[in-house]
Protein backbone atom coordinates (compact mmCIF):
# COMPACT_ATOMS: atom_id res chain seq x y z
CA UNK A 1 0.00 0.00 0.00
CA UNK A 2 2.82 2.32 0.84
CA UNK A 3 4.20 1.86 -2.61
CA UNK A 4 0.90 3.01 -4.11
CA UNK A 5 0.85 6.04 -1.88
CA UNK A 6 4.40 6.77 -2.90
CA UNK A 7 3.32 6.42 -6.49
CA UNK A 8 0.49 8.90 -6.01
CA UNK A 9 2.77 11.26 -4.16
CA UNK A 10 5.22 11.05 -7.03
CA UNK A 11 2.55 11.84 -9.60
CA UNK A 12 1.29 14.91 -7.82
CA UNK A 13 4.69 16.20 -6.86
CA UNK A 14 4.85 19.55 -8.65
CA UNK A 15 8.47 18.84 -9.43
CA UNK A 16 7.43 16.06 -11.82
CA UNK A 17 4.08 17.34 -12.85
CA UNK A 18 4.86 20.40 -14.93
CA UNK A 19 7.49 21.65 -17.27
CA UNK A 20 9.09 19.93 -20.23
CA UNK A 21 9.46 16.22 -19.60
CA UNK A 22 6.88 16.47 -16.80
CA UNK A 23 3.93 14.16 -16.23
CA UNK A 24 1.51 16.31 -18.21
CA UNK A 25 3.75 16.39 -21.22
CA UNK A 26 4.29 12.65 -21.12
CA UNK A 27 0.56 12.03 -20.81
CA UNK A 28 0.02 14.27 -23.79
CA UNK A 29 2.62 12.29 -25.71
CA UNK A 30 1.05 8.99 -24.72
CA UNK A 31 -2.36 10.21 -25.90
CA UNK A 32 -0.93 11.71 -29.07
CA UNK A 33 0.51 8.35 -30.00
CA UNK A 34 -2.77 6.68 -29.19
CA UNK A 35 -5.05 8.95 -31.15
CA UNK A 36 -2.51 9.69 -33.86
CA UNK A 37 -1.86 6.02 -34.55
CA UNK A 38 -5.53 5.07 -34.37
CA UNK A 39 -6.51 7.95 -36.64
CA UNK A 40 -3.97 6.99 -39.26
CA UNK A 41 -4.92 3.33 -38.93
CA UNK A 42 -8.58 4.30 -39.27
CA UNK A 43 -7.99 6.14 -42.51
CA UNK A 44 -6.40 3.01 -43.94
CA UNK A 45 -8.34 0.21 -42.29
CA UNK A 46 -11.91 1.45 -42.04
CA UNK A 47 -12.56 2.14 -45.73
CA UNK A 48 -10.81 -1.12 -46.55
CA UNK A 49 -12.82 -3.01 -43.94
CA UNK A 50 -16.10 -1.50 -45.14
CA UNK A 51 -15.27 -2.43 -48.70
CA UNK A 52 -14.41 -5.99 -47.70
CA UNK A 53 -17.58 -6.30 -45.65
CA UNK A 54 -19.73 -4.83 -48.39
CA UNK A 55 -18.37 -6.82 -51.29
CA UNK A 56 -17.32 -9.95 -49.41
CA UNK A 57 -14.17 -9.78 -51.48
CA UNK A 58 -10.68 -10.01 -50.04
CA UNK A 59 -11.97 -11.29 -46.74
CA UNK A 60 -9.55 -14.20 -46.54
CA UNK A 61 -6.64 -11.96 -47.36
CA UNK A 62 -7.76 -9.52 -44.68
CA UNK A 63 -8.09 -12.23 -42.05
CA UNK A 64 -4.66 -13.59 -42.89
CA UNK A 65 -2.98 -10.20 -42.96
CA UNK A 66 -4.66 -9.13 -39.73
CA UNK A 67 -3.53 -12.32 -38.08
CA UNK A 68 -0.03 -11.78 -39.38
CA UNK A 69 0.09 -8.19 -38.21
CA UNK A 70 -1.24 -9.15 -34.81
CA UNK A 71 1.55 -11.68 -34.44
CA UNK A 72 4.26 -9.07 -34.99
CA UNK A 73 5.81 -8.03 -31.68
CA UNK A 74 5.45 -4.29 -31.34
CA UNK A 75 8.81 -3.86 -29.67
CA UNK A 76 10.64 -5.61 -32.48
CA UNK A 77 8.78 -3.55 -35.03
CA UNK A 78 9.55 -0.35 -33.19
CA UNK A 79 13.25 -1.08 -33.09
CA UNK A 80 13.36 -2.03 -36.74
CA UNK A 81 11.59 1.19 -37.68
CA UNK A 82 13.90 3.19 -35.41
CA UNK A 83 16.88 1.66 -37.14
CA UNK A 84 15.37 2.29 -40.53
CA UNK A 85 14.05 5.83 -40.17
CA UNK A 86 15.91 7.07 -37.12
CA UNK A 87 14.82 7.73 -33.58
CA UNK A 88 12.12 10.19 -32.67
CA UNK A 89 8.34 10.01 -32.72
CA UNK A 90 7.92 8.65 -36.25
CA UNK A 91 9.20 5.14 -35.68
CA UNK A 92 6.96 4.44 -32.67
CA UNK A 93 4.00 6.04 -34.41
CA UNK A 94 4.45 3.76 -37.38
CA UNK A 95 4.72 0.72 -35.15
CA UNK A 96 1.53 1.70 -33.32
CA UNK A 97 -0.32 2.26 -36.57
CA UNK A 98 0.48 -1.31 -37.50
CA UNK A 99 -0.58 -2.43 -34.06
CA UNK A 100 -3.97 -0.75 -34.43
CA UNK A 101 -4.79 -1.80 -37.98
CA UNK A 102 -5.99 -5.37 -37.36
CA UNK A 103 -8.56 -4.36 -34.74
CA UNK A 104 -9.93 -1.55 -36.84
CA UNK A 105 -10.01 -3.62 -39.99
CA UNK A 106 -11.83 -6.53 -38.42
CA UNK A 107 -14.19 -4.20 -36.56
CA UNK A 108 -15.16 -2.56 -39.83
CA UNK A 109 -15.74 -5.67 -41.85
CA UNK A 110 -17.30 -7.62 -39.02
CA UNK A 111 -19.70 -4.73 -38.50
CA UNK A 112 -20.84 -4.77 -42.09
CA UNK A 113 -20.94 -8.54 -42.27
CA UNK A 114 -23.07 -8.78 -39.17
CA UNK A 115 -25.91 -6.85 -40.79
CA UNK A 116 -28.80 -9.14 -41.68
CA UNK A 117 -28.38 -10.12 -45.34
CA UNK A 118 -32.12 -9.88 -45.88
CA UNK A 119 -32.13 -6.27 -44.73
CA UNK A 120 -29.36 -5.46 -47.18
CA UNK A 121 -31.12 -7.35 -49.93
CA UNK A 122 -34.34 -5.49 -49.29
CA UNK A 123 -32.55 -2.14 -49.35
CA UNK A 124 -30.99 -2.98 -52.69
CA UNK A 125 -34.30 -4.24 -54.05
CA UNK A 126 -35.90 -0.90 -53.15
CA UNK A 127 -33.44 0.75 -55.48
CA UNK A 128 -30.58 1.88 -53.28
CA UNK A 129 -27.24 2.22 -55.02
CA UNK A 130 -24.34 0.23 -53.59
CA UNK A 131 -23.05 3.41 -51.96
CA UNK A 132 -26.44 4.05 -50.37
CA UNK A 133 -26.65 0.46 -49.16
CA UNK A 134 -23.26 0.93 -47.51
CA UNK A 135 -23.80 4.36 -45.99
CA UNK A 136 -27.50 4.20 -45.13
CA UNK A 137 -27.82 0.58 -44.07
CA UNK A 138 -24.60 -1.30 -43.46
CA UNK A 139 -22.66 1.49 -41.80
CA UNK A 140 -25.29 2.62 -39.28
CA UNK A 141 -26.20 -0.96 -38.40
CA UNK A 142 -22.56 -2.05 -38.22
CA UNK A 143 -21.44 0.99 -36.24
CA UNK A 144 -21.36 -0.64 -32.79
CA UNK A 145 -18.93 -3.31 -33.99
CA UNK A 146 -16.89 -0.76 -35.92
CA UNK A 147 -16.56 1.36 -32.79
CA UNK A 148 -15.68 -1.81 -30.90
CA UNK A 149 -12.76 -2.21 -33.29
CA UNK A 150 -11.64 1.36 -32.64
CA UNK A 151 -12.03 0.73 -28.95
CA UNK A 152 -9.72 -2.26 -28.90
CA UNK A 153 -7.25 -0.46 -31.17
CA UNK A 154 -7.15 2.49 -28.78
CA UNK A 155 -6.67 0.26 -25.77
CA UNK A 156 -3.86 -1.66 -27.40
CA UNK A 157 -2.01 1.46 -28.42
CA UNK A 158 -2.49 3.33 -25.15
CA UNK A 159 -0.96 0.41 -23.28
CA UNK A 160 1.79 -0.22 -25.80
CA UNK A 161 2.76 3.43 -26.27
CA UNK A 162 4.93 3.09 -23.16
CA UNK A 163 7.41 1.37 -25.49
CA UNK A 164 8.00 4.59 -27.42
CA UNK A 165 10.95 5.51 -25.22
CA UNK A 166 12.92 2.63 -26.77
CA UNK A 167 13.08 4.79 -29.87
CA UNK A 168 13.47 7.88 -27.69
CA UNK A 169 9.95 8.84 -28.57
CA UNK A 170 9.02 10.03 -25.10
CA UNK A 171 5.64 9.21 -23.51
CA UNK A 172 5.09 7.61 -20.12
CA UNK A 173 7.53 4.80 -20.77
CA UNK A 174 10.29 7.29 -20.03
CA UNK A 175 9.32 7.31 -16.34
CA UNK A 176 8.97 3.55 -16.19
CA UNK A 177 12.36 3.06 -17.73
CA UNK A 178 13.90 5.68 -15.48
CA UNK A 179 12.20 4.26 -12.41
CA UNK A 180 13.53 0.80 -13.18
CA UNK A 181 17.02 2.00 -13.84
CA UNK A 182 17.29 4.16 -10.74
CA UNK A 183 15.21 1.82 -8.59
CA UNK A 184 12.80 4.68 -8.00
CA UNK A 185 9.74 2.57 -7.35
CA UNK A 186 7.54 5.56 -6.64
CA UNK A 187 8.21 6.81 -10.13
CA UNK A 188 7.73 3.36 -11.63
CA UNK A 189 4.43 2.83 -9.90
CA UNK A 190 3.27 6.38 -10.45
CA UNK A 191 3.79 6.10 -14.19
CA UNK A 192 2.18 2.66 -14.32
CA UNK A 193 -0.81 4.01 -12.44
CA UNK A 194 -1.20 6.80 -14.96
CA UNK A 195 -1.13 4.35 -17.87
CA UNK A 196 -3.70 2.17 -16.15
CA UNK A 197 -5.98 5.09 -15.43
CA UNK A 198 -5.67 6.34 -19.02
CA UNK A 199 -6.61 2.89 -20.31
CA UNK A 200 -9.59 2.63 -17.98
CA UNK A 201 -10.86 6.09 -18.82
CA UNK A 202 -10.58 5.44 -22.55
CA UNK A 203 -12.25 2.08 -22.11
CA UNK A 204 -15.10 3.76 -20.29
CA UNK A 205 -15.51 6.44 -22.92
CA UNK A 206 -15.57 3.94 -25.75
CA UNK A 207 -17.92 1.58 -23.96
CA UNK A 208 -20.27 4.52 -23.67
CA UNK A 209 -19.80 5.53 -27.30
CA UNK A 210 -20.47 1.99 -28.42
CA UNK A 211 -23.77 2.01 -26.58
CA UNK A 212 -24.64 5.44 -27.85
CA UNK A 213 -24.18 4.36 -31.44
CA UNK A 214 -26.44 1.35 -31.35
CA UNK A 215 -29.13 2.56 -33.75
CA UNK A 216 -32.35 3.58 -32.03
CA UNK A 217 -34.63 1.05 -33.67
CA UNK A 218 -32.31 -1.78 -32.83
CA UNK A 219 -32.52 -1.06 -29.12
CA UNK A 220 -36.16 -0.05 -29.23
CA UNK A 221 -37.54 -3.56 -29.53
CA UNK A 222 -35.11 -5.17 -27.15
CA UNK A 223 -36.64 -7.86 -25.04
CA UNK A 224 -35.39 -6.39 -21.79
CA UNK A 225 -37.25 -3.21 -22.49
CA UNK A 226 -40.50 -5.00 -23.15
CA UNK A 227 -40.04 -7.08 -20.07
CA UNK A 228 -39.53 -4.17 -17.77
CA UNK A 229 -43.02 -2.99 -18.67
CA UNK A 230 -44.62 -6.34 -18.15
CA UNK A 231 -45.93 -7.31 -14.76
CA UNK A 232 -46.09 -11.03 -15.32
CA UNK A 233 -43.22 -12.93 -16.84
CA UNK A 234 -43.81 -14.32 -20.29
CA UNK A 235 -41.90 -15.91 -23.10
CA UNK A 236 -40.97 -13.59 -25.91
CA UNK A 237 -40.34 -15.15 -29.27
CA UNK A 238 -39.50 -13.26 -32.42
CA UNK A 239 -40.32 -9.61 -32.54
CA UNK A 240 -41.89 -8.51 -29.33
CA UNK A 241 -44.69 -6.03 -29.42
CA UNK A 242 -43.96 -3.03 -27.33
CA UNK A 243 -46.83 -2.28 -25.08
CA UNK A 244 -48.07 1.05 -23.90
CA UNK A 245 -47.65 4.49 -25.45
CA UNK B 1 -47.30 -6.13 -69.26
CA UNK B 2 -44.25 -8.16 -68.32
CA UNK B 3 -42.97 -10.68 -70.81
CA UNK B 4 -40.47 -13.49 -70.38
CA UNK B 5 -39.10 -14.84 -73.63
CA UNK B 6 -37.23 -18.12 -73.32
CA UNK B 7 -35.58 -16.92 -70.12
CA UNK B 8 -33.09 -19.19 -68.44
CA UNK B 9 -31.36 -18.68 -65.14
CA UNK B 10 -28.41 -20.82 -64.21
CA UNK B 11 -26.72 -20.00 -60.90
CA UNK B 12 -22.93 -20.04 -60.70
CA UNK B 13 -23.05 -23.42 -58.94
CA UNK B 14 -24.73 -24.92 -62.00
CA UNK B 15 -28.31 -25.06 -60.71
CA UNK B 16 -30.74 -24.27 -63.48
CA UNK B 17 -33.45 -22.57 -61.49
CA UNK B 18 -35.47 -21.38 -64.47
CA UNK B 19 -35.32 -23.24 -67.76
CA UNK B 20 -36.44 -21.51 -70.96
CA UNK B 21 -39.43 -19.77 -69.42
CA UNK B 22 -42.03 -18.18 -71.67
CA UNK B 23 -44.56 -16.19 -69.72
CA UNK B 24 -46.77 -13.18 -70.20
CA UNK B 25 -47.88 -11.28 -67.12
CA UNK B 26 -50.78 -9.01 -68.04
CA UNK B 27 -50.94 -5.42 -66.86
CA UNK B 28 -53.21 -4.22 -64.05
CA UNK B 29 -54.00 -7.71 -62.89
CA UNK B 30 -52.75 -10.01 -60.20
CA UNK B 31 -50.68 -12.92 -61.44
CA UNK B 32 -49.85 -15.51 -58.84
CA UNK B 33 -46.86 -17.79 -59.27
CA UNK B 34 -47.48 -20.93 -57.29
CA UNK B 35 -45.45 -24.10 -56.96
CA UNK B 36 -43.61 -26.17 -54.45
CA UNK B 37 -40.40 -25.15 -52.77
CA UNK B 38 -37.48 -24.78 -55.15
CA UNK B 39 -39.62 -24.54 -58.27
CA UNK B 40 -38.07 -21.19 -59.15
CA UNK B 41 -40.79 -18.74 -58.10
CA UNK B 42 -38.50 -16.35 -56.28
CA UNK B 43 -35.94 -16.52 -59.05
CA UNK B 44 -38.55 -15.59 -61.66
CA UNK B 45 -39.84 -12.75 -59.50
CA UNK B 46 -36.40 -11.34 -58.81
CA UNK B 47 -35.47 -11.41 -62.46
CA UNK B 48 -38.15 -8.77 -63.03
CA UNK B 49 -36.30 -6.18 -60.92
CA UNK B 50 -32.91 -7.60 -61.81
CA UNK B 51 -32.12 -8.65 -58.28
CA UNK B 52 -31.30 -11.87 -60.14
CA UNK B 53 -29.65 -11.49 -63.53
CA UNK B 54 -30.98 -13.75 -66.26
CA UNK B 55 -28.54 -16.06 -68.03
CA UNK B 56 -30.25 -15.93 -71.40
CA UNK B 57 -33.50 -14.89 -73.08
CA UNK B 58 -35.26 -11.55 -72.89
CA UNK B 59 -37.40 -9.86 -70.26
CA UNK B 60 -39.54 -6.92 -71.30
CA UNK B 61 -41.77 -4.51 -69.46
CA UNK B 62 -44.31 -2.88 -71.76
CA UNK B 63 -42.20 -3.89 -74.72
CA UNK B 64 -38.99 -2.44 -73.30
CA UNK B 65 -36.04 -4.71 -72.61
CA UNK B 66 -35.22 -4.27 -68.92
CA UNK B 67 -31.57 -4.90 -69.68
CA UNK B 68 -31.51 -1.59 -71.46
CA UNK B 69 -32.43 0.14 -68.19
CA UNK B 70 -30.34 1.12 -65.21
CA UNK B 71 -31.04 -1.52 -62.53
CA UNK B 72 -31.27 1.05 -59.73
CA UNK B 73 -33.82 3.09 -61.67
CA UNK B 74 -35.69 -0.05 -62.63
CA UNK B 75 -35.93 -1.13 -58.98
CA UNK B 76 -37.16 2.27 -57.86
CA UNK B 77 -40.00 1.96 -60.35
CA UNK B 78 -41.06 -1.46 -59.07
CA UNK B 79 -42.46 -2.17 -55.62
CA UNK B 80 -41.04 -5.14 -53.81
CA UNK B 81 -42.52 -6.83 -50.75
CA UNK B 82 -40.93 -9.84 -49.15
CA UNK B 83 -41.77 -12.41 -46.53
CA UNK B 84 -39.81 -11.02 -43.61
CA UNK B 85 -40.87 -7.47 -44.49
CA UNK B 86 -37.21 -6.49 -44.97
CA UNK B 87 -37.78 -3.19 -43.23
CA UNK B 88 -34.75 -1.19 -42.18
CA UNK B 89 -34.58 -1.79 -38.42
CA UNK B 90 -32.92 1.54 -37.67
CA UNK B 91 -35.56 3.62 -39.39
CA UNK B 92 -39.00 4.48 -38.13
CA UNK B 93 -42.03 3.12 -39.93
CA UNK B 94 -42.63 6.43 -41.68
CA UNK B 95 -39.02 6.66 -42.85
CA UNK B 96 -39.15 3.12 -44.13
CA UNK B 97 -42.20 3.96 -46.19
CA UNK B 98 -40.66 7.13 -47.60
CA UNK B 99 -37.36 5.45 -48.53
CA UNK B 100 -37.92 5.21 -52.26
CA UNK B 101 -39.71 8.54 -52.82
CA UNK B 102 -36.90 10.27 -50.93
CA UNK B 103 -34.31 8.44 -53.02
CA UNK B 104 -36.23 9.68 -56.03
CA UNK B 105 -35.86 13.26 -54.81
CA UNK B 106 -39.34 13.88 -53.41
CA UNK B 107 -39.26 16.44 -50.60
CA UNK B 108 -39.29 14.88 -47.17
CA UNK B 109 -42.39 16.64 -45.90
CA UNK B 110 -44.29 15.76 -49.06
CA UNK B 111 -43.17 12.14 -48.90
CA UNK B 112 -44.20 11.92 -45.25
CA UNK B 113 -47.65 13.27 -45.91
CA UNK B 114 -48.10 10.74 -48.71
CA UNK B 115 -46.79 7.98 -46.47
CA UNK B 116 -49.37 8.72 -43.80
CA UNK B 117 -52.11 8.33 -46.39
CA UNK B 118 -50.54 5.04 -47.42
CA UNK B 119 -50.65 3.82 -43.83
CA UNK B 120 -54.41 4.37 -44.01
CA UNK B 121 -54.52 2.48 -47.28
CA UNK B 122 -52.86 -0.58 -45.80
CA UNK B 123 -54.97 -0.38 -42.67
CA UNK B 124 -52.36 0.81 -40.20
CA UNK B 125 -53.03 3.35 -37.52
CA UNK B 126 -51.12 6.58 -38.11
CA UNK B 127 -49.91 6.50 -34.53
CA UNK B 128 -47.56 3.67 -35.54
CA UNK B 129 -45.67 5.95 -37.92
CA UNK B 130 -43.10 6.94 -35.31
CA UNK B 131 -42.39 3.39 -34.16
CA UNK B 132 -39.50 1.25 -35.17
CA UNK B 133 -40.16 -2.00 -37.02
CA UNK B 134 -39.11 -4.05 -34.00
CA UNK B 135 -41.97 -2.48 -32.09
CA UNK B 136 -44.58 -3.88 -34.47
CA UNK B 137 -46.23 -7.27 -34.76
CA UNK B 138 -45.40 -9.46 -37.74
CA UNK B 139 -48.68 -8.59 -39.43
CA UNK B 140 -48.15 -4.87 -38.90
CA UNK B 141 -44.64 -5.17 -40.31
CA UNK B 142 -46.03 -6.79 -43.44
CA UNK B 143 -48.50 -3.96 -43.85
CA UNK B 144 -45.64 -1.49 -43.61
CA UNK B 145 -43.83 -3.58 -46.21
CA UNK B 146 -46.82 -3.27 -48.54
CA UNK B 147 -47.03 0.48 -47.90
CA UNK B 148 -43.36 0.82 -48.71
CA UNK B 149 -43.83 -1.18 -51.88
CA UNK B 150 -46.58 1.20 -52.95
CA UNK B 151 -44.86 4.41 -51.85
CA UNK B 152 -43.34 5.42 -55.17
CA UNK B 153 -46.66 4.63 -56.88
CA UNK B 154 -45.11 1.93 -59.06
CA UNK B 155 -47.02 0.26 -61.86
CA UNK B 156 -45.63 -3.08 -60.82
CA UNK B 157 -45.66 -4.65 -57.40
CA UNK B 158 -43.65 -7.81 -56.74
CA UNK B 159 -44.67 -9.78 -53.68
CA UNK B 160 -42.70 -12.81 -52.51
CA UNK B 161 -44.73 -14.82 -50.01
CA UNK B 162 -45.58 -11.59 -48.23
CA UNK B 163 -48.02 -13.29 -45.88
CA UNK B 164 -46.09 -16.50 -45.41
CA UNK B 165 -44.84 -15.79 -41.92
CA UNK B 166 -47.98 -14.59 -40.16
CA UNK B 167 -50.65 -16.68 -38.47
CA UNK B 168 -53.66 -17.83 -40.50
CA UNK B 169 -56.07 -15.28 -39.08
CA UNK B 170 -53.79 -12.34 -39.78
CA UNK B 171 -52.99 -13.84 -43.17
CA UNK B 172 -56.67 -13.94 -44.10
CA UNK B 173 -56.98 -10.30 -43.02
CA UNK B 174 -53.98 -9.26 -45.09
CA UNK B 175 -55.27 -11.14 -48.11
CA UNK B 176 -58.61 -9.35 -47.93
CA UNK B 177 -56.77 -6.07 -47.55
CA UNK B 178 -54.73 -6.77 -50.65
CA UNK B 179 -57.84 -7.66 -52.65
CA UNK B 180 -59.35 -4.33 -51.62
CA UNK B 181 -56.19 -2.35 -52.37
CA UNK B 182 -55.89 -3.97 -55.76
CA UNK B 183 -59.51 -3.16 -56.55
CA UNK B 184 -58.73 0.50 -55.87
CA UNK B 185 -55.28 0.76 -57.40
CA UNK B 186 -55.22 -1.77 -60.24
CA UNK B 187 -51.48 -2.48 -60.13
CA UNK B 188 -49.68 -5.16 -62.06
CA UNK B 189 -49.06 -7.50 -59.17
CA UNK B 190 -46.84 -10.54 -59.35
CA UNK B 191 -47.44 -12.58 -56.26
CA UNK B 192 -45.48 -15.65 -55.19
CA UNK B 193 -46.89 -18.26 -52.86
CA UNK B 194 -46.92 -21.99 -52.36
CA UNK B 195 -50.41 -21.86 -50.94
CA UNK B 196 -52.84 -22.80 -53.70
CA UNK B 197 -55.82 -21.39 -51.79
CA UNK B 198 -54.06 -18.05 -51.57
CA UNK B 199 -53.31 -18.28 -55.29
CA UNK B 200 -56.95 -18.88 -56.19
CA UNK B 201 -58.11 -16.17 -53.84
CA UNK B 202 -55.81 -13.43 -55.14
CA UNK B 203 -54.98 -14.39 -58.69
CA UNK B 204 -56.66 -13.13 -61.82
CA UNK B 205 -54.15 -15.40 -63.45
CA UNK B 206 -52.52 -18.32 -61.70
CA UNK B 207 -49.29 -19.82 -62.98
CA UNK B 208 -48.48 -23.28 -61.66
CA UNK B 209 -44.79 -24.00 -61.73
CA UNK B 210 -42.89 -27.23 -61.69
CA UNK B 211 -39.22 -27.65 -60.92
CA UNK B 212 -37.00 -25.51 -63.15
CA UNK B 213 -39.64 -22.83 -63.45
CA UNK B 214 -41.54 -24.88 -66.02
CA UNK B 215 -45.11 -23.73 -66.43
CA UNK B 216 -47.39 -26.66 -65.73
CA UNK B 217 -50.48 -24.58 -66.37
CA UNK B 218 -51.42 -20.93 -66.54
CA UNK B 219 -54.95 -19.62 -66.50
CA UNK B 220 -57.71 -18.20 -64.38
CA UNK B 221 -58.52 -20.11 -61.20
CA UNK B 222 -61.74 -21.32 -62.81
CA UNK B 223 -59.91 -22.65 -65.85
CA UNK B 224 -57.38 -24.46 -63.74
CA UNK B 225 -60.02 -25.94 -61.46
CA UNK B 226 -62.25 -27.01 -64.30
CA UNK B 227 -59.56 -28.36 -66.55
CA UNK B 228 -56.32 -29.29 -64.79
CA UNK B 229 -53.73 -29.73 -67.54
CA UNK B 230 -52.17 -32.84 -66.05
CA UNK B 231 -51.89 -35.03 -62.98
CA UNK B 232 -49.33 -32.73 -61.38
CA UNK B 233 -51.73 -29.82 -61.55
CA UNK B 234 -54.66 -31.91 -60.41
CA UNK B 235 -52.82 -33.15 -57.37
CA UNK B 236 -51.28 -29.76 -56.60
CA UNK B 237 -54.65 -28.02 -56.52
CA UNK B 238 -56.18 -30.97 -54.74
CA UNK B 239 -58.93 -31.24 -57.36
CA UNK B 240 -59.88 -34.68 -56.18
CA UNK B 241 -59.86 -34.00 -52.45
CA UNK B 242 -61.69 -32.31 -49.63
CA UNK B 243 -63.53 -29.12 -50.36
CA UNK B 244 -62.52 -29.04 -54.00
CA UNK B 245 -64.28 -32.33 -54.74
CA UNK B 246 -67.81 -31.10 -54.20
CA UNK B 247 -70.90 -33.08 -55.05
CA UNK B 248 -74.55 -32.21 -55.10
CA UNK B 249 -77.04 -34.22 -53.06
CA UNK B 250 -80.74 -33.61 -53.21
CA UNK B 251 -82.24 -33.06 -49.79
CA UNK B 252 -85.90 -32.14 -49.41
CA UNK B 253 -85.98 -31.26 -53.05
CA UNK B 254 -83.05 -28.82 -52.84
CA UNK B 255 -79.52 -29.16 -54.19
CA UNK B 256 -77.16 -29.34 -51.23
CA UNK B 257 -73.45 -29.14 -51.97
CA UNK B 258 -71.37 -31.59 -49.98
CA UNK B 259 -67.64 -32.14 -49.84
CA UNK B 260 -65.61 -35.32 -50.26
CA UNK B 261 -66.70 -36.61 -46.86
CA UNK B 262 -70.33 -35.79 -47.48
CA UNK B 263 -70.31 -32.75 -45.19
CA UNK B 264 -72.69 -30.09 -46.42
CA UNK B 265 -71.06 -26.79 -47.34
CA UNK B 266 -74.00 -24.93 -48.83
CA UNK B 267 -77.08 -24.94 -50.99
CA UNK B 268 -77.08 -24.33 -54.75
CA UNK B 269 -79.19 -21.33 -55.68
CA UNK B 270 -81.16 -22.09 -58.80
N1 LIG C 1 -28.16 -17.95 -55.16
C1 LIG C 1 -28.40 -19.22 -55.55
N2 LIG C 1 -27.38 -20.03 -55.89
C2 LIG C 1 -27.60 -21.30 -56.28
N3 LIG C 1 -28.81 -21.86 -56.39
C3 LIG C 1 -29.87 -21.10 -56.07
C4 LIG C 1 -29.73 -19.74 -55.63
N4 LIG C 1 -30.95 -19.24 -55.37
C5 LIG C 1 -31.82 -20.24 -55.64
N5 LIG C 1 -31.18 -21.35 -56.06
C6 LIG C 1 -31.80 -22.61 -56.49
O1 LIG C 1 -32.70 -22.36 -57.53
C7 LIG C 1 -33.87 -23.13 -57.37
C8 LIG C 1 -35.07 -22.23 -57.34
O2 LIG C 1 -35.00 -21.42 -56.18
P1 LIG C 1 -36.11 -20.38 -55.81
O3 LIG C 1 -35.64 -19.65 -54.61
O4 LIG C 1 -36.46 -19.59 -57.00
O5 LIG C 1 -37.32 -21.32 -55.41
P2 LIG C 1 -38.75 -20.94 -54.84
O6 LIG C 1 -39.75 -21.52 -55.78
O7 LIG C 1 -38.84 -19.51 -54.56
O8 LIG C 1 -38.78 -21.79 -53.49
P3 LIG C 1 -39.44 -21.43 -52.09
O9 LIG C 1 -40.89 -21.72 -52.18
O10 LIG C 1 -38.77 -22.38 -51.16
O11 LIG C 1 -39.13 -20.00 -51.77
C9 LIG C 1 -33.67 -23.96 -56.13
O12 LIG C 1 -33.22 -25.23 -56.52
C10 LIG C 1 -32.61 -23.22 -55.38
O13 LIG C 1 -31.84 -24.12 -54.62
MG1 LIG D 1 -39.01 -18.33 -52.75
Amino acid sequence: MDLFLDGFAWIFDPAHLNGPGGVWVRIAEQLSYTFGAVAIAAVIAIPLGLWIGHTGRGRDVAVLTSGGLRALPSLGLLIIFALAIGIGFKAPLLAFVILAIPSLLSGAYAGVEAVDKRTVDAARAQGMTEWQVLTKVELPLGLPLLIGGIRSGVLQVVATATLAYFASGGALGVFINDGLKTRNYAELIGASLIVTVLALVLEGIFALLQRLFVPRGVTAGRVSEVRSRSVRPRAVVGNPIQEGK
Amino acid sequence: MIEFRTVTKQFPDGTIAVDALDLVIPARQTTVLVGSSGSGKTTILRMINRMVEKTSGAIEIDGEDIYGLNPVKLRRSIGYVMQNSGLLPHRKVIDNVTTVPVLNGVKKAEARAAALTLLDTVGLDRSLAERYPSQLSGGQQQRVGVARGLAADPNILLMDEPFGAVDPIVRAELQQELVRIQRDLGKTIVFVTHDIDEAFLLGDQVVLLEKGGRVAQAGTPAEILSKPANDFVASFIGADRGRRALRVEVVHGRNVVVDEDGRPTGVLQS
